[in-house]
């Protein structure tokens, strides 16, 4: 959309000669705190009247080192860091690092364990969505609809809760296993949630779909193309509803993908509500995967054997065999740990929020040498100006709701 | 089993002949290519051209002190195609002193901020770059955090920020 610039009757003469008319634009400060802003991120607005004429994006204000980070600690202890990247889904990002530690590492994950990661990362992209769309709600006014989304993410929390212990930073995967198998409670749990959570989103979307003012505020606001979107490296439910059919579920088949049926949601309009409408069809998706996961959950071991050294063996393992005790000390101890290649390689999952990859390079050590993050925040944001040229004041909120910009993930 | 991508053997040997033999390796199925700087972006010029369409993502490695390293500073392009799934991994190696690449910003938009976080952490310039400021250091930094010889605790550069008050912000 381009805008055109009233012209102003600008005086040749008097002390207001010569002005042009950018001089006119007010410039306006949003953020770095700030209700709508919802994390740590700074807007210069320059506007005229109402509209929007250019916005200028500026992050940095959490920045923690977490790649400096990386490169000091082991490949298990890191886990914990990449919690804190994104707080809305950490679960996703535990299930991305170790993802890429197990393709440099060159580790295949027992049946079982890619099946768990699969529940885990569904449920986490569940409650990223839920949240992501409900903050759109909530900026745009629709504050019961954040309350109904708000509520399934507590029993999501207490799903993680009871299957490792922590309701937010989950730090739930290990090289080559997770922390804990699942618990019979754990699948009750998440039996009850799939029985439960489908008629709250149909009530969700009868609260929202088709709200008028809602509908209104978003529909044909902060319009991306399917070229632009490919062009500003767009991945994940922004880039689907601009007509990008990536989706690296389908795509590069990683954990069970390849063995369960799900659609990929897309839409074309590019805009505001096309990635709400992704959202919300996506959790439908992830609810299909749950469910036929759980199913269909394979029996044996959870972590790899002992033979691939990565893993802690369980403790009856340590107790009574000489392999068990062996591997339980050698990983334990400082200098013995498990072997890496010096090699580098990328592996990425499909978060909630985009392609979310780990560039790790290994030297032999303990931890990585270079440990990126591939975030998907940083190019949704970077594009924030090019969206909202020309709409006005009150769409800034709308469009940074809909890209789901997490600070710690843009800043790390 | 892992997921290997589709090969990418017909487009590394295009570029190859357009350009001399370049320096490809595979390691787990990643297909990975160094590309001399003098003619990197005509590389991915070449490369987008071919249906990589999708630059995932520019980052960089230092080699400081890295077993068998010839080079100091390791640019790492990666990209991808969204119609075949292809990747490939494209690398660039530029030395001390004033390490500088062409950006490519003017082939790929989503490139500019990537760049600017490399300027940022790794003080690798990037001609040709429209907007080359800091991203996520403030601008007083004066070092570039992510090198291996700057110190995981920082030198104290927090303490000489200046403190803005309330009444000369």
């Amino acid at each position: 959309m381009s805008i055109v610039s009233p012209e102003f009757d600008v005086p040749t003469s008097g002390p207001a000669a010569g002005a042009r008319s950018e001089d006119y634009l007010w410039t306006l400060n949003f953020g770095p705190q700030h209700p709508a802003t919802h994390t740590t991120l700074r807007l210069v607005l320059k506007l005229e009247g109402e509209r929007v004429v250019d916005a200028l994006p500026e992050m940095g204000y959490l920045h923690s080192g977490f790649e400096k980070i990386g490169e000091h600690l082991t490949f298990n202890q890191y886990v914990t860091v990449t919690d804190r990247m994104n707080y809305i889904s950490p679960m996703a990002n535990n299930v991305a690092w170790h993802h890429a530690v197990e393709a440099l590492l060159g580790i295949d994950l027992t049946p079982r364990c890619t099946y768990i990661r699969t529940i885990i990362a569904e449920l986490a992209r569940i409650s990223d969505h839920l949240l992501c769309n409900g903050a759109v709600g909530l900026d745009t006014g629709a504050f019961t609809f954040f309350l109904y989304g708000f509520y399934q993410r507590e029993v999501i929390y207490d799903i993680f809760e009871t299957l490792c212990g922590a309701r937010f930073t989950n730090s739930y995967t290990r090289v080559g296993g997770v922390a804990q198998d699942f618990t019979p409670l754990v699948i009750e749990k998440i039996r009850g949630f799939l029985k439960t959570f489908p008629k709250t989103l149909d009530d969700m979307e009868r609260l929202l779909t088709r709200n008028r003012i809602f509908v209104d505020r978003t529909k044909g606001v902060g319009v991306l193309t399917k070229e632009e979107a490919v062009n500003r490296s767009a991945t994940g439910p922004v880039a689907r509803a601009s007509g990008v059919t990536r989706d690296l579920r389908k795509d590069e088949p990683y954990l069970a993908y390849a063995d369960l049926d799900f659609n990929v949601c897309c839409a074309t309009a590019g805009d505001c509500y096309a990635r709400y409408l992704v959202r919300m069809q996506e959790m439908r998706e992830s609810l299909k995967l749950v469910r036929q996961a759980l199913e269909n959950l394979p029996a044996g071991p959870v972590n790899v054997g002992i033979d691939q050294r990565t893993a802690l063996p369980t403790k009856q393992q340590v107790y009574s065999t000489i392999e068990g005790t062996i591997s339980h000390f050698e990983l334990s101890m400082s200098n013995r740990g498990f072997e890496v290649p010096s090699a580098e390689s990328y592996a990425a999952i499909e978060a909630p929020n985009g392609e979310l990859g780990f560039y790790v390079v290994g030297d032999g050590g303990e931890s990585a040498y270079r440990a990126r993050c591939r975030p998907p925040s940083v190019l949704h944001f970077a594009m924030f100006p090019h969206l909202i040229r020309g709409h006005t004041l009150s769409d800034v909120v709308a469009v940074l709701g809909s890209l789901n910009i997490i600070a710690a993930e843009l800043d790390r | 089993m892992p997921f290997t991508p589709p090969a990418v053997d017909e487009v590394i040997a295009a570029l190859c002949e357009r350009h001399g033999a370049m320096e490809t390796s595979v390691y787990r199925g990643q297909a990975r290519i160094v590309v001399p700087e003098a003619l990197s972006l005509e590389a991915l010029e070449f490369l987008k051209r071919s249906g990589f369409d999708l630059l995932v993502d520019v980052t960089c490695v230092d080699y400081l002190d890295y077993r068998g390293a010839t080079s100091r500073y390791g640019l790492v392009y990666l990209l991808s195609n969204t119609a075949t799934n292809q990747r490939l991994t494209v690398r660039v190696f530029v030395d001390d002193p004033d390490p500088t690449v062409r950006s490519v910003v003017s082939l790929w938009e989503g490139a500019n901020w990537l760049e600017r976080e490399v300027w940022d952490l790794f003080g690798i310039r990037f001609t040709g770059h429209p907007d080359l400021r800091r991203l996520v250091m403030p601008e007083e930094f004066t070092a570039h955090p992510l090198r291996k010889d700057y110190p995981l605790q920082g030198r104290g550069e927090r303490h000489n920020f200046p403190v803005i008050t309330r009444d000369h912000s």
